[in-house]
């Protein structure tokens, strides 16, 4: 119990974690790369064309990752904030930072394609549904806790003024998740709920590999992040002069 | 297998603007952020490497200027 504890610490001070990122990354893509090579196998060639929307749906094998990401993602930033701010531990401020450009990225990919299947299936790129309304709003917490935290040139105070932000933002994410069923909305309900499922099993696994897919792509890519961004903070430690790569 | 030709996969059954759209513009996405990020880290990493090159020269100037002073 004592030894996981300081096992523990031991990975949340951002020398420690530098290396165990640079470790972990090269997994986490092979990981995508697969997930990716089925779940498009799947969503291409295996799943059967719907019966009511053709191969418009196919859309959703992207889209339903993308916002599924785009929420979870915030969650995770939103936990981060908040234990650096409870703990002031340096690590989980730059945690949250690395993960919010992905977020951000996952939004609006949400909202591109969820744009490219109303199009054919509503006749309208756009409509101000309080799902696609709420998921918008998420785009914009992206947005602003990115604007936010460049302002602030004291990247401790920063972390302190996002996080708020963040966790105020929360409130949001089960607005999106629940829109559906607490307003009367243009944006159909959800296809995937826990035991029962309106979909065909073959499109449910291909969703499933794509999500997986975007969740170990997007945890490929907040390492990297955190990476630069511990380099960018820790640049004047002894260190970071000590690393290998800015030895050589 | 759901399709006869490759021409029928690309025109995905009158979707192909809506389905290539979403895909597509998925697949660029996912394929510049780590680019984007991966030049970010060589930035900070170059100039990592400059700044210790300007210490070392700085160190080797003020040694000599010491051994300098210190044979006279």
């Amino acid at each position: 119990m004592n030894n996981k504890l300081i096992h523990w610490f031991k990975y949340a001070s951002p020398q420690s974690f530098y290396p165990l990122a640079g470790k972990m990354i090269p997994w986490f893509w092979g990981l995508a790369a697969a997930f990716g090579v089925v779940g498009l196998w799947l969503s291409f060639f295996v799943a059967p064309t719907d019966a009511q929307q053709g191969e418009g749906y196919r859309i959703i094998f992207v889209h339903v990752p993308a916002s599924w990401m785009s929420m979870f993602i915030y969650l995770v930033l939103a936990a981060w904030a908040g234990l650096g701010l409870a703990l002031n531990t340096r690590l989980s401020g730059m945690m949250a930072s690395a993960l919010a450009p992905t977020g951000a990225l996952m939004a609006f990919l949400a909202l591109w394609t969820g744009a490219f299947w109303g199009k054919p299936m509503w006749g309208t790129w756009w409509v101000w549904d309080a799902r696609i309304t709420s998921e918008l709003i998420l785009f914009f917490l992206y947005l602003g806790f990115i604007a936010l935290q460049a302002a602030i040139d004291d990247p401790r105070r920063a972390d302190k003024a996002g996080a708020i932000l963040a966790l105020v933002g929360v409130v949001n994410v089960p607005i999106i998740y629940f829109s559906v069923k607490w307003w009367n909305t243009l944006h159909q309900g959800s296809s995937v709920s826990v035991g029962k499922s309106s979909m065909a099993v073959t499109m449910l696994w291909g969703m499933l590999f794509m999500a997986l897919c975007f969740w170990m792509y997007s945890i490929a890519v907040a390492l990297m992040r955190v990476r630069a961004i511990i380099l960018e903070r820790e640049a004047h430690t002894e260190w970071v002069k000590e690393l290998n790569e800015v030895k050589s | 297998m759901i399709w006869n030709s490759p021409a029928e996969f690309f025109a995905m059954g009158g979707y192909a603007l809506y389905v290539w759209g979403s895909f597509g513009v998925c697949a660029i996405a996912l394929a510049m952020e780590p680019i984007l990020v991966r030049k970010r880290q060589n930035q900070i990493l170059q100039s990592l490497r400059r700044e210790r090159i300007a210490d070392e020269l700085e160190n080797e100037v003020s040694e000599k200027a010491h051994a300098r002073e210190s044979g006279r």
